[in-house]
């Protein structure tokens, strides 16, 4: 009985020691494609054909509050970009500093608070739940809170001024002195956790036994940790760190709440110019054209990343 | 890693019987045991840099206007009265709950359905797939803003909710994906082999027997796509122009406009925007961090 309904289950009936996938039943040559077909129609219609759109538009003159000057630009959108545009170069430096700053900021606390909540101790459980909080605390949130201590009148300045550091009445995020560290602090506070989170789920597969093998070599915690530790997290780092730089990059949420790319265009990213330029300006075409000069800058970016993913090279 | 291998090949030390005793002492002392100060001390920093943001939007949600205190006494809940009922935080609290609830249902089921066949097949199209999955990380959902508002213009969907919950789901899809797919890979194969055996075809023993297995991780995963659904602002604010059909991120938002800030509607405001983040986050901690050893940053 069970062997005859083994042989006729529409599973791959025939057992091939290790010639897992080379299986030819006549469902499952079907079944994957209907299985990712959801997926994959939802993706193609809503990821790969907007970013053609997106090409398509960035050569036309699209403006919906402006119909009568809409219809094919041919390239103007991108000289104008490269060539008259006031801000366009201003936003992609602060893109990069941005990035560069929270991206190398939060792999660095990171990696400490993975480090440190990686060990064990009292109360490690609470602990770790309470520094990983801000994670779930996401874009505009985050912006409520910031703006909240780093109000004028009743934030966290007035309190420190009363104890004599800084002054009365200042905002830190309409200063341009002090809009940069304000923002780059309030994206740490729930970047870092994220970032913490990566880390440690990597940490937690080194082998214990090496450790052991390297005490038993003398070597102290210093010396384990270059050798073992970060050896072994390399791999998830750097691909964590140029995932986790997209995402800075692309992100937007955040600094649209927080400053809204202010005060002076000071805190104003690529993207966000983007969306301004977009939600704001309703002025699609040219907004088309810099998402397609952003594309590029990213598709770099990917090939770095998927050179160093060795995607292709490895088959799991 | 090799390198890491290597040293340990030629560490002769544990072989040998006699020192066998002293050293597990040893061991315990340097590794294990880091100083305790040196990880209080650092942690105690890190949390206050942590809890003073929260304690602070606690703080202003619940002290009357025009108090200075730093002691949440004495309380009240004009607040979240008013936020609640004037700011219509009741409507995009709804909004919000029903996205996050149908992209939490939406990614789980089709990325369920992907992630198996990732995990369980080769097929001609997979590398390409792959291909796709990991690229679209990278395709920034803020720059296609303007097409993805043409379509749903066209497909008459601005100002319903449905067009937010599919650009979320889309969004959240990828790594939802490759997250399930690790989950299965990790169920060992000869587990659904043996049930097909005893007569399961190949959907009820995925079950009967994955399913039950992956529970923790589709969890996570379904998870992770509600937080994102319900903190996540561009799209709603895109897609959605009428009040009624707004949700919390927009509303908070509109709290934040710079002129007249009412601190104390934006802090309670934001309290109501963290609470089902906060539980749902409390719940998946403990499943959180095998979740991506499982499969997110490998790659």
């Amino acid at each position: 009985m069970a062997q005859a309904v083994a042989q006729k289950s529409p599973g791959p009936p025939a057992r091939r020691p290790g010639a897992r996938g080379r299986r030819t039943g006549a469902a499952p040559r079907r079944l994957p494609y209907l299985l990712i077909a959801p997926a994959g129609l939802l993706m193609l219609g809503f990821i790969a054909y907007p970013v053609l759109s997106v090409f398509y538009y960035s050569l036309q003159e699209y403006n919906p509050t402006k119909p009568w000057r809409n219809g094919f630009a041919g390239l103007s959108n991108f000289t104008t970009i490269f060539t008259d545009d006031p801000h366009f170069w201003g936003t992609l430096t602060f893109s990069l500093k941005w990035v560069v700053v929270e991206v190398s900021l939060q792999l660095l606390f990171g990696l400490a608070l993975a480090l440190i909540v990686n060990q064990t101790f009292f109360g490690r459980a609470l602990g770790r739940a309470l520094v990983f909080s801000p994670w779930a605390v996401s874009g505009v949130l985050t912006s409520a809170i910031w703006v909240l201590l780093y109000n004028s009148q009743t934030g966290i300045t007035r309190y420190l001024a009363d104890m004599g550091i800084g002054e009365y009445g200042t905002s830190w995020l309409s200063d341009t002195a002090t809009v940069f560290p304000a923002a780059v602090v309030a994206d740490l506070w729930r970047g870092v956790p994220f970032f913490a989170i990566l880390i440690l789920a990597d940490l937690q597969s080194v082998p214990k036994d090496l450790y052991e093998a390297a005490e038993v070599d003398g070597a102290n915690r210093v010396r384990q940790f270059l050798h073992i530790t970060l050896p072994h997290l390399k791999d998830a780092i750097i691909l964590s760190t140029l995932l986790r730089a997209v995402w800075e990059f692309n992100n937007v949420d955040l600094l649209y709440t927080l400053t809204g790319g202010g005060p002076a265009g000071e805190t104003t990213t690529l993207p966000l110019y983007i969306a301004n330029t977009s939600v704001d300006a309703h002025d699609f075409g040219y907004a088309s054209a810099l998402t397609t000069v952003a594309f590029v800058i990213l598709l770099f970016f990917s090939m770095v990343y998927l050179r160093l993913s060795k995607f292709g090279g490895q088959d799991k | 890693m090799i390198t890491t291998q290597a040293t340990r090949g030629t560490a002769p030390a544990p072989v040998v019987p006699p020192p066998a005793r002293p050293v597990p002492a040893k061991r315990r002392r340097a590794w294990d045991e880091v100083p305790r100060w040196q990880i209080y001390l650092p942690l105690g920093v890190y949390l206050l840099f942590t809890l003073i943001p929260f304690y602070w939007i606690l703080l202003f949600a619940v002290r009357p206007t025009g108090s200075t205190s730093l002691v949440p006494w004495p309380m009240t809940g004009e607040h979240f009265e008013k936020v609640w009922t004037e700011r219509s935080f009741a409507t995009f609290f709804q909004n919000s709950l029903i996205t996050g609830i149908a992209v939490l249902v939406m990614t789980t089921v089709v990325a369920l359905a992907g992630g198996y066949a990732l995990a369980r097949f080769d097929f001609r199209l997979k590398k390409g797939f792959m291909l796709a999955l990991l690229c679209s990380q990278f395709v920034p959902g803020a720059l296609l803003l303007v097409p993805l508002f043409e379509i749903f213009a066209g497909l008459q969907m601005i100002n319903s909710l449905v067009s937010v919950i599919i650009a979320e789901t889309v969004f959240q899809l990828p790594l939802s994906m490759i997250l399930i797919s690790g989950f299965i890979r990790n169920v060992p194969y000869s587990l659904e082999e043996a049930a097909w055996v005893d007569g399961c075809n190949r959907f009820s023993a995925f079950r009967i027997v994955v399913l039950p297995l992956l529970r923790p991780g589709l969890v996570a995963v379904g998870s992770f796509a509600f937080v994102h659904a319900w903190n996540h602002f561009l799209f709603a604010l895109m897609f959605l122009n009428n009040q009624d059909k707004q949700t919390i991120p927009v509303g908070l938002n509109t709290l934040m406009g710079a002129d007249s800030v009412d601190l104390g509607a934006l802090a309670a405001g934001g309290v109501i925007a963290a609470v089902p983040v906060v539980i749902v986050f409390a719940f998946i901690q403990k499943w959180l961090i095998t979740g991506f050893s499982a499969g997110a940053v490998k790659g």
